[in-house]
């Protein structure tokens, strides 16, 4: 059946002459990226499986216990690391609406004919291409309630963003929204330029308002592409470390992944910090499935 | 095609021949990024020059410090052949077989005798009076204080300071008038503030801070030996201790949140406090007047005492020790035994490095080399550390945990926030089999 799909090789190519075949050649490009799949994400997520039922610790020599689901019980049980959820939905929630709203909304700036149009393009994706420890280092010093020119720049004096517990989590989210929704921007653009122009006219003729246009017409045919950018952020989001490291240490932006790296590598639960891991990816994987059983929904319609 | 492979032989016979010569010459000491750091460097380069053997200090930033250096341990690597690890490592290095034993070394070298007593007991035993030692002194530290001495010497401040609180404006002898003098520099309308405080919470700062105020109350973490925390813990006496520190909190700039030994330090550069709090591996920068414009008139003072007259600080500091995976164990031990020699010890001192070496220590020559080494000095021989167990760090999360929130937000009580700290150390301890 693939075979079928694939195009034959070229008879007189080089690898032909050599002898190789189209399935050798397949072969060739495939086998080493699974191999390489297998032994740097497959082996470690079963093999950190086992790990989640043991008591094992990485910083000592003592064998691993079997300790059966002590360690998820126990998780599930603990206020702090609800807590931690809590604020990882929180910041997911914030960080992604907040990048769809301006991402979009960027994107139906920009899809009209104006001058320039390619370079504002560029220039507006930058914020993505940047490393996120440096966006991290140089928001901090935008947010410095001293000389930071944030404050300086809205007349808020010695506004505390970063070290206020009730603003902090705000203040990461706004930078992330800074940085990605160039990203879901750039989704929509592409999603927002396949609108056939004809239904704008079959509109324009029938006298729909802009809102009728905009719901009717634009969100509908955009929405799936729009879903995998949602889909793509959320993922996203929910593993937050970096920004959120590098901005603030308050026990109100501990996003999940920072107690994660907090119990992993600093107190070296190595089999409790793997029963989060699984816990985490469970949860991921339950809200991607929603999501991509709702883009399916919309890509019917 | 005999010809290629015996000259291929050969060629991998020569560079593998190569490789280990050089590699019995060639020491690694791993520490944190700091100006220590580059001072041992100096230091060891004059070890090259005498014996040939060359000796790199390789550094990392303080925040992955602990991360890079256990990750190291624990796959057994062989990249450090020295580390100069934080105090509360050792129950976790020795245990787990990461340092080599050095109680030999140290009973030939009667170093329990030659270094201060409070360096031999923190940075080298463990378990606490076992006997057994598994580093050697390398970098005394405390956490001092630093002060603005004009702001305290102006005669306009010193009047006005007297008619509000009826004593005279010095640098503080106890916590209380720490309080004062931070409460009255404290004005904000002029962008000046009382004080600098450690704050941060990703590793020990904040835990540091608020050590300084509970030994000086006369407080304690719990029993080290028996591993008792209830009623010591959340002792009257931590209670009033970290009630104090927040109310500290109060006179400190404004996004005081997150702040170590980097902004504190700014906070007395940039003029922004009257008083900061740092160790005095620090203070080489403030005396300095190219990363300090106000070294002229920077004071410094040792930790003040708590209402009962106690006076303790916080350790800091790290010790050497040799790491058990290293191939060049015995080279290492070679360097130590020139370490420890007392014209090392005196030329560390002189270098910038903070040595604990008693009789460098006592030497007027070293406590009138700097305006802060007599309060070092002073504050050597009355420092308290951390918990040192295996499980040290999950007690400075559940401690970061506990405290932050009510230090840096005023939620809860302090007595709320310590109970519920015994009650987290208790449940670690039981986890790990500790308080039986």
């Amino acid at each position: 059946m693939a075979t079928a799909v694939m195009t034959s090789l070229d008879t007189k190519s080089p690898a032909a002459s050599r002898g190789m075949s189209d399935i050798r050649i397949r072969n060739l490009f495939i086998i080493p990226t699974i191999l390489f799949l297998i032994v740097f994400n497959i082996f470690p997520l079963i093999y950190s499986l086992g790990y989640s039922f043991t008591d094992f610790r990485a910083s000592s020599n003592a064998p691993a216990n079997f300790v059966g689901l002590r360690n998820y019980r126990e998780l599930l049980n603990d206020p702090f690391i609800w807590a931690n959820f809590a604020i990882t939905a929180k910041y997911v929630i914030i960080s992604v609406s907040g990048q769809v709203i301006v991402g979009f909304g960027t994107a139906m700036l920009l899809n009209r004919d104006i001058p320039l149009k390619g370079l504002l393009t560029t220039l507006l994706l930058l914020p993505m291409m940047l490393s996120m420890a440096v966006v991290g280092l140089f928001w901090k010093l935008l947010y410095d309630p001293s000389f930071g020119i944030i404050n300086y720049a809205l007349g808020l004096g010695s506004f505390e963003w970063l070290s206020n517990p009730d603003m902090a989590l705000y203040a990461v989210a706004i930078t992330d929204i800074w940085m990605w929704s160039p990203f879901v921007m750039l989704l929509s653009l592409a999603g927002l330029s396949a609108v056939p122009k004809h239904l704008y006219e079959a509109a324009a003729i029938d006298r729909a308002g802009p809102f009728y246009t905009f719901f009717r017409i634009t969100l509908p045919l955009v929405a799936p592409i729009l879903m995998i950018a949602i889909i793509f952020r959320t993922m996203e989001a929910f593993k937050t470390f970096d920004l959120a490291y590098i901005l603030t240490s308050q026990p109100t932006t501990e996003v999940i992944s920072i107690r994660l790296y907090k119990m992993a590598f600093q107190e070296w639960q190595t089999g409790r910090s793997c029963a989060l891991a699984y816990i985490v990816l469970i949860m991921v994987l339950a809200i991607t499935n929603i999501y991509v059983k709702y883009l399916n929904k919309v890509k019917e319609r | 095609m005999r010809k290629t492979i015996t000259g291929l032989l050969a060629g991998v016979g020569l560079m593998w021949a190569c490789g280990t010569s050089a590699q019995a010459q060639e020491l690694t000491i791993f520490w944190a990024e700091w100006d220590p750091a580059n001072y041992l460097q100096e230091l060891v380069n004059e070890y090259e020059a005498q014996t040939g053997v060359k000796v790199t200090v390789e550094t990392t930033p303080w925040a992955d410090f602990q991360t890079k250096a256990f990750t190291e341990f624990n796959s057994k690597g062989s990249a450090y052949d020295m580390v100069v690890g934080d105090s509360q490592w050792i129950g976790a290095a020795s245990e787990s077989g990461h340092y080599v034993d050095l109680t030999d070394f140290f009973n030939k070298h009667k170093l329990t005798e030659v270094m201060a007593p409070a360096t031999v007991k923190y940075y080298s035993e463990y378990p606490s009076n076992s006997g057994k030692y598994w580093s050697i002194p390398a970098e005394g530290d405390a956490v001092g204080w630093s002060y603005r001495k004009d702001w305290f010497e102006d005669p306009k401040e010193m009047q006005a300071f007297k008619a509000k609180y009826g004593y005279d404006l010095a640098p503080p002898k106890t916590w209380a008038e720490m309080r004062d003098i931070a409460e009255f520099f404290h004005r904000p309308d002029e962008k000046r503030y009382g004080i600098a405080i450690y704050t941060d919470n990703s590793y020990d700062g904040l835990v540091m801070g608020v050590e300084n105020a509970i030994f000086s109350y006369g407080g304690e973490l719990g029993d080290y030996q028996s591993y008792k925390v209830d009623g010591i813990v959340n002792s009257e006496k931590n209670v009033k201790a970290l009630e104090m520190y927040r109310e500290l909190y109060g006179f400190t700039p404004p996004g005081w949140a997150k702040t170590f030994f980097v902004e504190n330090n700014q906070a007395i550069t940039e003029n922004l406090a009257a008083m900061s709090m740092n160790y005095f591996a620090f203070f080489p920068a403030l005396v300095n007047e190219a990363s300090n414009p106000n070294a002229k008139v920077t004071g410094f003072f040792a930790n003040p005492a708590g209402p009962n007259g106690d006076q303790f600080a916080a350790l800091g500091g790290q010790g050497i020790s040799v790491v058990s995976y290293s191939d060049n164990q015995e080279e290492a031990m070679k360097f130590l035994e020139w370490f420890i020699k007392d014209e090392t010890q005196k030329r560390w001192a002189e270098l910038g490095g903070y040595t604990a070496s008693a009789k460098v220590l006592e030497s007027p020559e070293f406590q009138n080399a700097t305006p802060y080494n007599k309060a070092f000095y002073e504050t050597m021989f009355k420092v308290k550390d951390f918990w040192a167990t295996p499980e040290y760090a999950e007690l400075l999360i559940q401690m970061n945990q506990r405290i932050y929130p009510f230090v840096t937000a005023g939620q809860g009580t302090a007595k709320d926030a310590l109970d519920a700290l015994a009650a987290d150390w208790n449940a670690t301890f039981a986890k790990y089999g500790r308080n039986k």
